[in-house]
């Protein structure tokens, strides 16, 4: 499966997860600014990508919770330090970086949960079964 | 009121489906404001049965130690009115269980007629850690929900059954 094919199925189960028009959901959609994504609507993402690509799939492997737990060691004044960015990097490897590691800010990890991160995850599993 | 919207349960296969059905009686309050003078089943209160009967399935696969809400109804469509006189049958089908909820699809007929479908997602406050806000007390599976939970287990287990009294 191309991730082309990938990316239109993620598309059409977050337009009848999230109730959004198909048009908004780019690879690079926000979940939570773009796509109005509330905590709950994750579990129920990760349930339809389960039905739809076959997959058992734990939440927290694509969606993680909780990845620093207010350690100093990874935050520092509202923002990452060096060692939190490598963290991030090991939990959500699939995330697109690139933006981020310009202004490591802590409030702003919820912009790495995008519509690509699914696809990119989903790629990863599909082509590893 | 009693907030209880099924009346029995006729099925139950734990952590896959169950069946309930809800006889809709013309003493229930809220037809005299549901129309006036044109009672009809609200469909909320529908959906709530068919919430109940699949909270109830998803609760017993945890032996109801989790405390189950309805989380979110992703789709639900209504395809005609349910009136006093008749009996609804609530089906439900699990469709996903993880420690941190559940999605059941759901259906309710009338007879062969399909009055409405649902999918419907459950969360495990619990898991979500809610238990600080809402404490140990498991409000959902209390109270009224209990006799219900009796009839589950006993249509689970119908040849656990006591031989009727003659």
């Amino acid at each position: 499966m191309t991730q082309e094919d990938i990316f239109g199925k993620v598309k059409a189960l977050l337009v009848d997860a999230l109730s959004v028009d198909d048009d908004e959901v780019t690879p690079q959609a926000r979940l939570q600014a773009d796509l109005n994504a509330e905590s709950i609507d994750f579990l129920d993402i990760v349930f339809r990508l389960e039905r739809e690509f076959g997959l058992k799939i734990d939440r927290n492997d694509l969606f993680p919770e909780s990845i620093f737990s207010g350690d100093p060691k990874f935050v520092q004044n509202g923002k990452l330090t060096p060692d939190g960015l490598a963290e991030l990097k090991s939990k959500m490897p699939y995330a697109d970086m690139a933006a981020f590691e310009k202004d490591p800010t802590f409030d702003k990890i919820g912009d790495l949960f995008t519509v690509d991160l699914i696809t990119r995850y989903i790629h990863s599993r599909v082509g590893a079964k | 009121m009693r907030w209880v919207w099924i009346d029995r349960f006729t099925a139950f296969e734990p952590g896959q489906s169950a069946t309930a059905v809800k006889c809709l009686s013309h003493a229930e309050g809220h037809y005299a404001e549901h129309f006036p003078g044109f009672p009809v089943m609200p469909a909320a209160l529908i959906l709530e049965g068919l919430a109940q009967t699949g909270g109830i399935l998803v609760g017993e696969v945890n032996e109801f130690r989790e405390k189950v809400v309805l989380a979110k109804i992703p789709a639900a469509k209504f395809h005609r009115d349910a009136v006093p006189g008749e009996m609804l049958t609530y089906t439900v089908r699990m469709l996903n269980l993880s420690p941190q909820g559940a999605v059941v699809e759901g259906r309710v007929t009338c007879g062969d007629e399909l009055v409405a479908e649902a999918e419907i997602f459950f969360a495990h406050l619990d898991q979500n850690r809610s238990s600080q806000a809402f404490g140990d007390h498991n409000f959902v599976f209390g109270g009224e929900l209990q006799y219900l939970l009796g009839m589950a287990k006993l249509a689970a287990k119908p040849a656990e059954l006591p031989p009727a009294a003659t």
